[in-house]
Order: structure tokens, then C-alpha cells, then sequence
């Protein structure tokens, strides 16, 4: 067993519309504080794992304004699992013995972006107009929106209507995802970081603008500019800092990265579930924790369709018992499994890369004990997960330090 | 002066007196796939066959999209047709886009569409699948 992994400092800027930052600014912002937030220097680091998706900037881009070190750079992208990615790049370095101090940033300007998914339908443009098929499925024009969609909004929406098909679910699908929305935007009214803070009704979800039933805009992820940085420090390394260090580092206990196994139908429609379920698998085995031993959970609801799968697929409720759970009351704050208790992507945002270290932030806050109004009041374990479409998926699940 | 005055929108879109849809499907673990390979996913192998897809089938999914990519015609039904076992991509049409007409567990039949002629006379075909008879009451 290769040594344990500790954050030992965390930081994510405030989500949102930042038109007077750049991206090195806003990384500059997450990394310098979660350096601080350790009690150490860019001096300290043996690895910088960067994540950036749609800037394709560069780590190196921000050491040369936080600190030239020579260590090596790993610039990561793995959709919206890059910030995920790269964390785990930095614990990989770490628990592989190439240095004992590693920083991990997720960085993202996507505040006013439209869709995310394939391009127009538009099809080859040329002299004159002959079909004529191109690409792997010999296509003679677009098959965005002529072969289902390709976009993310519908594509998600029919990942949490799938699974209402195969649980037989009676009742009604646009508003039961509409509640699930309400719980988050409630919870986010506790987040001052969250790009959007205000509590929504349910006819207020369900009254907005529909993007792809049944997801209507505040079911989606909200496009925004963010950053979070975290410094991860080796088990033997932690031992020689302070006690103060000590006593707020916040043990990684699982580190998982999967991607998606081949399911028949799975490049039809995303598979999101079967990656997610085996990340799960493997972080609850390698953490030795159970669901149920879960104080909170920081899911990947780009979606408010997809929250719902996401319960199952993390074994938080019986196989097939995502909707009971939901409806038991069990995902709310002051259920017996709050999920998504920063306000979730539908409401605190989604800057892609910032997204996967900034739910593992959320985690750490409570475990610290230090979340403010919205503390989990003794939080011991906790689990943030993401998903990448594509896929890939990153689960990490998070103690609390024994010191 | 073209001889052919049909070409389907994608390859596996098969057209004549009974248009279908066909899968290349792997030989030796029977997965199967609707564009070019190099190898099967499932099991890496380099031998496939094309296999034809039932044209009737049930929607196992949707989503009513209002809103899409520049150039893409809205409302329209996306959804996951089960065509007797095998997965299918495709919008559901020839129905009104609305959760009063499109129903998960509908039964559902392929059905071809115009999608408008060229300079040269070619009129290119797609397909979706439409609400069968008797279904969704």
C-alpha cells in the first residue's frame, strides 16, 4: 500500500462573471490562496497539474506569474472531469514517490458561453450544393437535431428520463427533476461563492425558459468564470509541518478515475452510469467507508436530470431507488445524506476545469468544520464526484484529519 | 445527369421499398456499432458483419429540444429507440413535440424524410421514428 495523500490547503474563487480577471488571474487568485491556505510556498511544490478545457492555457502560463520553479507541469483536459484529473495527477505523483508536495489547478472563462456540445447542423459548405456523405457515419449534412441531439442539456435530460423508463416511474417527470432543482438552488442561498444565490419555487423552475425537456434553464449548469487550486502534501511530509497544519489537513481516502466500459447502446446515449458505479465501487473499497458512512455528498448535477441517476449510481439509495430517496427528503441538508449542499453546478456554477476541485473545496470546508452558515454540523466523510462526457469520471472521497 | 436520385443521411440508413436501418456488428461478441471501425470496443476484435435493426421499436428516452445549436430547426423530439434489443439514436417525428403525445414506453415504427434535393436532382433521405398505430392512447 503506497502512502496516504493529504490536501493540505484548498481554495476555490467565487463563481461568476469575473469580465476584469483572465484566466491566469483567476488561477493565480485559487492557487496563491490555497498556498497560503497551507502555509506554503510555491518554493514547496515538486508538481504543478493544470486543467484548462476551453482557454487551452497552459500551467506554465501561470507559473511564470506565481512562481518559476522548474517542476514539472502536467497540463491535463478530460472535459468536465479536468479539475478531478488533475488532482489525481498530482496525488499519482505523490503516492509514486516523485516528490512529497504537489499543486493541482482547474481553471475556466466561460461566463456568457452558449450550448456546450457538437457544432451547428450546418453540414460541408461549398461551391454549389451536392450531398455528399464525410466522416464515420457517412453523413451526407449535420445530424445535430436530425439524429437526436448532441447537446448537453438534451443529452443529460434523456440520461434521467432513461432511468424513470427503467424504474417504471408513473409520475411526473418535469416536475419531480424540477424539485430536485429547487432543493439546490435553496441550498446555494447559504453559498456566498455560488455564481447564482437565490432560492427558486417550484413554479419558478418549472415557469423559466425550457432548454431541453424537462430541462429548463435553472436545471442547468450554469456557464461561469471560476477557479480552485489544492495543495496535496505526502502522509510522511505532513508529520515534519505544524500542528495547526496537521489538524486541518483533510485525508484523501480514495482517489479514483474511471472511464466508460463498453455497455451495448453506450455510444448511442452517453453511458454515465456504468463508470460512475464502478468509481464508486472502487472508492468505497478503497476508502474501507460505506454510503452510509457519508456526511455529504458533492455529486456532478450539470443537470438536474442527471442528480437523480447519480444517487443510485453512488450506492446512495437501493439499486432502482433514486426517486423514494429523493423524495424521502434524504438529499436535503438536513437529510440523512445532503447532497449537493453548496447549491450543486445548477446554482453555484460550472466553470468545467474549476468544477472538479472546487466540489472536493465544498468537501473540505465542512470537514474543517469551517463552512460557516452552511456547516454540516460534524462532518467526518465526505464524497465529490464528477463526470466528463466522453466519459470519465472522477470520484474522491474525504476524511477527516485524526490529529 | 446522375442515375441516382436518392442517397440516405447516413451510411447504415438503408433505402428501396423498405428502408432499414443496419448495424455492423461484430462477429465474435455481437456488438454492434453504426459507424466505420477500426476494432470492436467491447472486445477488440476485426471482423464484423451488418446486421439488420428492426423497424419497430420502444422509446426508451427523450427530450423536447427548444433550444439548439445555431441552424438546428427547434422544437424537435430527441430519444433512444429499443428496436429489439439493439439501441437506436434517432427524433421521434410525425407527432406533436409535446409530453401529452411523446410517452416513454411508446411504441414506435422508423419512418423516412425529405431532407431536399441537390443541384445535381439527389434527394437526400433521413429517418426517424414515428408513433405506431394504437400506441399512446
Amino acid at each position: 500500500m503506497s502512502e496516504d495523500v493529504f490536501i493540505l490547503g484548498i481554495n476555490m474563487t467565487k463563481f461568476g462573471k469575473h469580465p476584469d480577471l483572465d484566466i491566469q488571474d483567476l488561477g493565480a487568485q485559487a492557487a496563491m490562496a490555497a498556498l497560503a491556505d497551507g502555509g506554503v510556498t510555491m518554493g514547496d511544490m515538486g508538481i504543478m497539474a493544470y486543467g484548462n478545457l476551453i482557454g487551452q492555457s497552459f500551467g506554465q502560463q501561470l507559473q511564470k506569474q506565481i512562481g518559476q520553479t522548474g517542476i514539472p507541469v502536467y497540463n491535463v483536459q478530460n472535459a468536465c472531469a479536468t479539475g478531478a484529473t488533475a488532482l489525481r495527477t498530482a496525488i499519482m505523483a505523490i503516492k509514486a514517490g516523485e516528490c512529497d508536495m504537489g499543486l493541482a489547478v482547474g481553471v475556466e472563462k466561460l461566463a456568457g458561453a452558449g450550448l456546450l456540445g457538437a457544432g451547428g447542423g450546418g453540414g460541408k459548405k461549398k461551391d454549389g450544393h451536392h450531398w455528399e456523405p464525410s466522416g464515420r457515419f457517412g453523413a451526407v449534412t449535420g445530424t445535430d437535431g436530425r439524429i437526436g441531439t448532441q447537446q448537453m442539456p438534451g443529452t443529460f435530460a434523456q440520461v434521467g428520463m432513461e432511468y424513470l423508463y427503467e424504474n417504471d416511474y408513473e409520475g411526473t417527470p418535469f416536475e419531480l427533476f424540477a424539485r430536485i432543482s429547487v432543493k439546490n438552488h435553496q441550498h446555494s442561498t447559504l453559498n456566498p461563492l455560488a455564481a447564482y444565490t437565490k432560492a427558486m419555487t417550484l413554479e419558478e423552475v418549472m415557469g423559466d425558459m425550457m432548454i431541453a425537456y424537462p430541462n429548463t434553464r435553472p436545471m442547468c449548469s450554469a456557464n461561469c468564470d471560476g477557479a480552485a487550486a489544492a495543495v496535496v502534501v505526502s502522509a510522511a511530509k505532513l508529520k515534519t509541518l505544524s500542528k495547526e497544519q496537521q489538524r486541518r489537513a483533510v485525508k484523501v481516502s480514495a482517489s479514483i478515475l474511471t472511464s466508460d466500459p463498453w455497455q451495448e447502446a453506450c455510444q448511442v446515449l452517453p453511458d454515465v452510469n456504468t463508470l460512475t458505479r464502478v468509481a464508486a465501487r472502487q472508492a468505497y473499497e478503497q476508502a474501507g467507508v460505506s454510503p452510509q458512512d457519508l456526511d455529504l455528498v458533492e455529486l456532478h448535477d450539470c443537470f438536474a436530470t442527471a442528480e437523480l441517476v447519480h444517487y443510485d449510481n453512488l450506492e446512495l439509495c437501493e439499486p432502482g431507488g433514486a426517486v423514494d430517496f429523493f423524495e424521502s427528503g434524504a438529499s436535503w441538508r438536513d437529510g440523512s445524506t445532503p447532497v449537493n449542499v453548496s447549491g450543486g453546478l445548477e446554482s453555484k456554477g460550472h466553470p468545467i476545469s474549476a468544477t472538479g476541485i472546487a466540489n472536493i473545496w465544498e468537501v473540505c470546508h465542512h470537514l474543517r468544520g469551517e463552512a460557516g452558515d452552511r456547516q454540516i454540523e460534524g462532518a467526518k466523510v465526505g464524497l465529490a464526484h464528477v463526470i466528463g462526457l466522453g466519459s470519465a469520471c472522477g470520484v474522491h472521497i474525504l476524511e477527516k484529519s485524526a490529529a | 445527369m446522375s442515375t441516382k436520385t436518392q442517397i440516405p443521411l447516413v451510411d447504415y440508413l438503408r433505402l428501396g421499398d423498405r428502408p432499414h436501418l443496419v448495424a455492423t456488428e461484430c462477429t465474435s461478441c455481437g456488438a454492434r456499432f453504426f459507424d466505420r471501425r477500426n476494432a470492436c470496443a467491447s472486445c477488440f476484435g476485426t471482423e464484423f458483419t451488418e446486421a439488420e435493426i428492426a423497424t419497430d421499436g420502444i422509446l426508451k428516452s427523450f427530450t423536447i429540444v427548444t433550444f439548439a445549436a445555431p441552424g438546428v430547426p427547434v422544437p424537435f423530439v430527441a430519444g433512444v429507440v429499443d428496436c429489439d434489443g439493439t439501441s437506436v439514436r434517432a427524433n421521434v417525428i410525425n407527432t406533436e413535440p409535446d409530453d401529452q403525445h411523446v410517452k416513454l414506453g411508446m411504441k414506435v415504427r422508423l419512418a423516412t424524410t425529405s431532407l431536399g434535393t441537390d443541384d445535381d436532382g439527389v434527394e437526400a433521405v433521413g429517418f426517424g421514428f414515428e408513433p405506431a398505430e394504437g400506441a399512446n392512447a
